[in-house]
């Protein structure tokens, strides 16, 4: 397991990011992919914004972006019908023989 | 220099368990039956498209064909292999290096190339089912789209693959029983997806120069275009149009100075009935929005100009073999020698070919 995946399975969902231009590279690499220099992890916040979902055996399944401008596919749980550009809060990551990325929609608070 | 195809080899689609090297072999059996005077010695490249794990394979199916050529290895691009092995054949012959190159595309039901690992922003959503569904309801929602609307694509290519004889599927399903299918997502269902399954293609291309010692029918590759915006779904950032698609159609058209009217006939990668719909329209085939009048407008009419041989949906998606059968059909078409299917004087065919959530696209457009 690397350390993306092991920081993963801790519920911490970190990136690379460039420490010669600052790029935010993703999906994590041990060089940026703007200007090749050396990357550190930086943690990525847990605000994101549903870009597009679907569902399998009534589950949400979304695209959602954050702050950062990255997306990932993953899991919204929600009581209520979610809508497109609605905020999304990442509850939980973890990795288990794969990425897992779960949301929760942001109403009531 | 003006590259051709001379001749082509195709196996049947299917899930009968046999060598990746013998499909192969299987394939290329036909493209010496097919030309006049072609010997193994003619033969300066073979590659060889397929996401298979074995190595060598280029080598291997060459030593089994009897051949010795300059050039021999793989190309790899999960679905759009096929293409992607034509073009680098093209390239081969087209710098001088060689005169002829024969390009075989395989895969087996079980393929690696199935599930992209790498991609991590796909998170446990990793199965194309997963990327297809997100695209088809981002177009659902933006143009008004049905199941049933959908089903059409699925029902049209499961009846044009009913006259292909190498096709996977051989029935007809209604567009009541594609909606009743199995449900894989809320949008996606069973008959809406391509089908893996084992097959073997081939096509031997040749310089203009020499073209004319195999085949007095040469088939001309006039444009070509490619793209691979990323490798990962989440980078492509209109979920109702692919990237890649839009921007590597540009490039064919410019070089084989060509415009979408001028398209007789066209192969496109549906590997889900959503991303007929969205070819159709990033191609410029038809306007944004309008896939659904044309798709069901195609179906009431028989008319076969998108996907004669039955796309993936009908025919099956063995992989590697997948854009090196969808350039065979249009060749056949352009021949004039496709049968049940043909699309009566069509002189200009387009084949497109995608890989990955449309990350990757190859758009080829031949004439007679």
């Amino acid at each position: 397991m690397n350390k993306f995946e092991q920081e993963l399975k801790n519920n911490n969902f970190v990136c690379s990011r460039c420490t010669r231009c600052n790029k935010i590279v993703w999906p994590p690499s041990d060089l940026c992919n703007k200007c090749f220099g050396d990357v550190v992890w930086k943690p990525v916040s847990r605000k994101a914004r549903l870009i597009e979902f679907s569902r399998k055996n009534g589950e949400y399944f979304c695209m959602a972006e954050f702050d950062e401008g990255i997306r990932v596919m993953g899991t919204v749980e929600s009581a209520s019908i979610v809508h497109v550009g609605q905020p999304l809060t990442l509850t939980r990551c973890s990795y288990d023989d794969t990425e897992k990325f779960v949301f929760s929609t942001d109403e009531g608070k | 220099m003006k590259v051709g195809i001379a001749s082509t080899g195709l196996t049947k689609f299917s899930k009968d368990d046999i060598s990746i090297e013998s499909l192969m072999v299987s394939s290329i059996k036909p493209v010496f039956e097919n030309a006049s005077n072609l010997e193994q010695k003619d033969i300066d490249v073979v590659l060889t498209s397929t996401n298979a794990n074995d190595k060598y394979l280029a080598n291997i199916v060459s030593e089994l064909s009897g051949i010795s050529p300059k050039v021999a290895h793989s190309v790899e691009s999960l679905c759009n292999s096929g293409t992607n092995c034509l073009v680098s054949a093209y390239a081969y012959i087209s710098s001088g290096l060689a005169k002829t190159a024969l390009v075989v595309g395989a895969e087996k039901t079980d393929s690696p190339g199935l599930v992209l690992e790498w991609d991590k922003s796909r998170g446990q959503y990793k199965h194309p089912i997963y990327w297809s569904s997100i695209f088809t309801q981002a177009y659902m929602r933006k143009y008004g789209t049905t199941m049933e609307d959908l089903a059409y694509v699925s029902a049209k290519n499961h009846r044009n693959a009913l006259d292909n004889p190498n096709a996977y599927f051989n029935r007809t399903y209604s567009v009541e029983e594609i909606m009743q299918s199995k449900f894989l997502t809320e949008n996606i269902r069973l008959l809406d997806c391509s089908m893996p399954c084992n097959g073997a293609a081939a096509i031997l291309l040749a310089s203009e120069e020499v073209i004319s010692r195999f085949t007095d029918k040469p088939i001309w590759i006039t444009g070509i275009g490619q793209k691979a915006t990323s490798a990962g779904f989440t980078k492509n950032n209109d979920l109702s149009s692919m990237q890649s698609t839009i921007s590597s159609v540009v490039d064919a058209y410019d070089m084989s100075k060509k415009q979408p009217s001028d398209i007789d006939v066209a192969e496109l990668h549906d590997a889900f009935s959503i991303c007929e719909m969205i070819e159709l329209e990033d191609l410029g085939l038809v306007d944004r929005g309008k896939s659904m009048s044309y798709v069901k407008q195609l179906y009431d009419t028989s008319d076969r100009k998108i996907n004669p041989r039955g796309g993936l949906i009908g025919s099956g998606h063995p992989l590697g073999a997948t854009g090196v059968a969808q350039t065979i059909e249009i060749f056949n078409q352009l021949q004039g020698d496709a049968g049940k299917r043909q699309i009566n004087g069509a002189k200009t065919g387009m084949v497109h070919n995608m890989s990955a959530a449309g990350t990757s696209s190859t758009v080829l457009i031949l004439e007679s």
